[in-house]
């Protein structure tokens, strides 16, 4: 496999959704691939930190929690 | 069904989550609007940051969180609890940041799809490997900056997928099933979007860098 092939393929070889014998090709051809294997490392950590997103969702500020309320209460209960 | 980074790690736990959802939308459906406010109280945080993720603004987030519910309210009686009420309610989300987002007169129009240079189907750049850097969390100020306003020049329907997946952690099926396309479309989008992600964070850290130039190329 050339670089070319390789990139296209590299999400789903990060998510681990490629057959076995493609991920062995990729793997072969990554051995003596320096420009690949960066790749690869900077496009696993730029999904990993996504997975970073996640854990500082931060809460919801309380006036917005409290506009929600007010809003939801008008709209389902005063003027349904 | 949840998504699937968290259904690798489901449990009794997570299953009573459901359960007991259901048993509040039964509640819900029954007129007893207490337990909507439960409902509310419950996912509240995570329709906002799903909205501030997709528009990048605290105001058309707020608007979001407000339509959202108002539509999870008249619409629960459409709900048969095939997935979990959590998917269904963030392709609620969803739906209604991608009309937003639709709105907006003036998108930002950015080609994501710049070519990688390539010598036949070699690589013909030098990638730095910015991997490793210990300044790359995302509680970092600036990288955040950078993927926020990376997530924001995205073309809504790879930004949907993007979000969906690496950061909402739903499996390419359900968001498939969500963003009505095929899975082989959500694969396509999630790549190149990642891929646009991986540039931008390249163009940050290439001038910041000590360079771990890479060899040359097969």
């Amino acid at each position: 496999m050339k670089c070319q092939e390789i990139l296209e393929k590299l999400s789903e070889y990060i998510d681990k959704e490629v057959d076995p014998s493609l991920c062995d090709e990729i793997e072969r051809h990554i051995e003596d691939c320096e420009p690949c294997v960066a790749f690869i490392n900077t496009l696993r950590r730029t999904v990993e930190l996504f997975g970073g997103v996640k854990h500082v969702t931060p809460e919801i500020p309380p006036d917005v929690s409290d506009k929600l309320n007010a809003f939801l209460k008008e709209k389902i209960i005063r003027n349904p | 069904m949840a998504g699937a980074q968290r259904s690798d790690k489901q449990t009794a736990c997570h299953v009573s989550e459901k359960e007991k959802d259901e048993a509040l939308i039964v509640r819900i459906k029954n007129g007893d609007y207490s337990a909507f406010e439960e409902l509310v109280r419950k996912y509240q945080a995570r329709v906002y940051s799903h909205g501030l993720k997709f528009l990048n603004s605290k105001e058309d987030a707020e608007d979001i969180l407000q339509e959202t519910f108002l539509q999870v309210h008249k619409s629960l009686d459409k709900f048969r609890g095939e997935a979990a009420f959590s998917t269904w309610l963030l392709k609620i989300a969803t739906n209604n940041c991608l009309m937003r987002l639709r709105k907006r007169k003036k998108m930002i129009a950015v080609s994501i799809d710049k070519p990688i240079e390539f010598n036949g189907s070699k690589l013909t750049r030098e990638i730095v490997d910015w991997s490793k850097n210990p300044s790359l969390q995302y509680s970092n100020d600036e990288i955040r900056m950078v993927l926020d306003n990376t997530i924001a020049k995205l073309p809504e329907d790879k930004r949907a997928v993007l979000i969906l997946k690496d950061v909402e952690g739903y499996s390419n099926i359900e968001i498939s099933q969500m963003m009505g396309m095929t899975v082989a479309a959500v694969k396509s989008r999630l790549h190149r979007a990642r891929i646009f992600v991986r540039d931008e964070l390249s163009v940050y850290f290439e001038g910041a860098l000590e360079h771990t130039k890479t060899g040359s190329v097969k």
